[in-house]
């Protein structure tokens, strides 16, 4: 039975070898160019003085002091980093506990379910360029579509994207109505895999929606609920797209739409108004970033999953 | 029971009733902002400011010649294209070759080189942009289609080589034992027998990258500076702010922009969503 394997094995070992090796070595050399030596000098370049590309000096954690507590770039930093927490929270509650009650809805399998799944997830494949753009159209105060429809019931103009207090949510909302139908099928796949047996033995024993939902499928669909989480909080840490086309770099009006994502391209690669470019502080808020992504991803892992273990 | 069954007839009705309601409710929201572009897109920009709910009154292709011949568009679109048609080719190939070298042979380092892979699936490349430029800079790679290629194949190669090992696996070895026996070379077993097996793998690993690609607008806005070689959502930036009172011509843009892959989309919806959830979807 094993003639042939044993032929390449035993009597062409290096054919075999060289033969595995060639297999390996393309991914293997862009993995190694593109991602391994990135991101290790990510780290060191985090250290060093630049002067345009090139750096000029090793000076510590100096980037780090000047982005974290040196004005004007602190105040920049914290605001930004405030309103990327701000994001999270708001993605938990309105994109992810919308997404929950619709996955509910779509798992009762009534009739036009798949049609709904699909309209819920057209968003999901269009650049965040083209949602961007089209609710920044939307949402202008005079010829807008919103400000016209709130019109029909007598209220008056708002400028979404030009107020302080609204602009954050009105990019938020653009946001959500973009990615809705990813949790929400993430979900919907979770509930699915609780089984309709489980479902029905327990609508046997009398439990009601509400109980089914909180007993059973809630419990039950912590794997899925871990996942939704974590890549939320991912998402909104590198949150970058739908501000720069909706709210400006720099996060207009008067840093309100600010987001860590926004203020690290304007650090790197500079920005229009200012023309600062600063690759050692850019380095320095990017090392920073993922730390805050990598720890907190680390720990709610190990935490959320604690949870699921627990049942 | 017959008691029970009358009471909670009524109640079931309300309550899928009220389900349905909240689906068509959500539904309108996805669609008909999506309506509105693509009717906006026959108007003028009077029609769109003083009847912006009313069906265009005629559907003139006026604006879409002005994107045709006024802007960079369709080289904008044709630049997407091979830039992600490149990637994903790319992507499937190595990934696909790595993926067979760890999951049909036993070699000492096959379980470190797949945690090498594995690794690279949570580094967020993007926050690596900065040596990622200086290291394309380096290689000349700076504004040029072969930079941004290699950077998407680098971000793809990681959960492909994932997703095609754990599939890889799962063909049988009879299949390729007797290929063996029967003298065929270890290419040709490859090439004929396991890969036309694996090609329901190979399009959701297709889709999954060539999505994210086809509409990413990080990577090429910093490495991207020639106008003639910008991609869709960059360009799109670009040609807004040239026109950003013709909102006719706007829309159109959008239109258009969003037409290719939402036309790929209702044909392939199946394979898309499970492309895209791939991964958070166990």
């Amino acid at each position: 039975m094993n003639i042939g394997r044993r032929h390449t094995t035993k009597a062409f070992p290096w054919r075999r070898s060289l033969w595995i090796a060639s297999l390996l070595t393309p991914a293997l050399v862009v993995m190694v160019l593109f991602v391994l030596w990135p991101l290790l000098s990510a780290f060191r370049l985090a250290f060093y003085e630049f002067n345009g590309l090139q750096p000029t000096g090793f000076i510590g954690f100096e980037n780090f002091r000047k982005v974290l507590f040196e004005q004007p770039y602190s105040g920049w930093t914290w605001n930004a980093l405030k309103h990327n927490i701000i994001v999270f929270f708001a993605l938990m509650v309105f994109e992810n506990g919308t997404a929950f009650l619709l996955a509910y809805a779509l798992l009762k399998a009534l009739p036009g379910h798949r049609i709904h799944q699909v309209i819920v997830f057209l968003p999901v494949v269009l650049s965040a360029v083209i949602v961007g753009f089209l609710w920044k159209l939307f949402l202008h105060p005079l010829f807008g579509l919103v400000n016209q429809t709130l019109a029909l019931v007598g209220i008056g103009a708002i400028p979404w994207l030009g107020n302080e207090s609204t602009a954050l949510g009105s990019i938020l909302f653009a946001n959500i109505w973009h990615w809705l139908g990813f949790p929400t099928l993430v979900l919907l796949a979770g509930m699915q895999r609780v089984g309709k047996e489980v479902i029905e033995a327990a609508r046997l024993d009398g439990a009601g929606d509400y109980v089914l939902m909180t007993r059973i499928i809630w419990p039950l669909i912590a794997p899925s609920v871990t996942i939704v989480t974590i890549l939320t909080f991912i998402g909104s840490f590198n949150w970058f797209e739908i501000p720069y086309v909706m709210a400006g770099l720099t996060g207009s009006p008067g840093g309100a739409t600010d987001v860590l994502g926004l203020y690290f391209y304007r650090t790197a690669f500079g920005s229009t108004t200012t023309g600062i470019q600063d690759f050692g502080q850019g380095s320095a808020l990017a090392v920073m970033m993922f730390i805050i992504v990598a720890g907190v991803t680390a720990i709610a892992l190990r935490y959320l999953r604690r949870r699921e273990i627990e049942l | 029971m017959s008691t029970v069954v009358a009471t909670r007839e009524p109640a079931e009705l309300l309550k899928n009733g009220a389900i349905q309601l909240m689906l068509a409710i959500n539904a309108v929201i996805m669609i008909y902002p999506l309506f509105v572009m693509v009717m906006s897109s026959f108007k003028t920009n009077a029609e769109i400011f003083s009847s912006p709910f009313a069906l265009p009154a005629h559907f003139s292709l006026a604006n879409a010649e002005r994107v045709w011949s006024e802007t960079n568009f369709v080289r904008y679109l044709a630049n997407s294209v091979g830039i992600t048609m490149a990637a994903v080719t790319l992507i499937l190939l190595f990934s696909t070759m790595a993926a067979y070298a760890i999951a049909r042979y036993q070699f000492r380092l096959s379980a470190l080189v797949l945690m090498f892979f594995l690794s690279g699936m949570t580094v967020p490349l993007k926050l690596a942009i900065i040596p990622l430029f200086i290291q394309l800079d380096s290689l000349g790679l700076v504004d040029s289609y072969a930079g941004l290629v290699l950077v998407y194949v680098a971000m793809g190669i990681p959960s492909a080589v994932f997703i095609m090992t754990g599939f890889l696996r799962t063909l049988p070895r009879e299949l390729e034992e007797s290929a063996r026996m029967d003298g065929a070379s270890e290419f040709r077993i490859m090439r004929s027998i396991m890969l036309p097996l694996a090609r329901p793998a190979l399009v959701i690993v297709a889709i999954q990258n060539a999505v994210p690609i086809w509409n990413d607008f990080f990577f090429p806005l910093v490495l991207i500076t020639s106008d003639n070689l910008k991609t869709l959502p960059q360009g799109l930036t670009v040609f807004i702010g040239e026109f950003t009172t013709d909102w006719g011509v706007l829309f159109t843009g959008l239109t258009l922009a969003a037409l290719p892959i939402t036309l790929l989309y209702i044909v392939l919806s199946k394979q898309f969503i499970s492309g895209i959830t791939q991964g958070a979807v166990k």
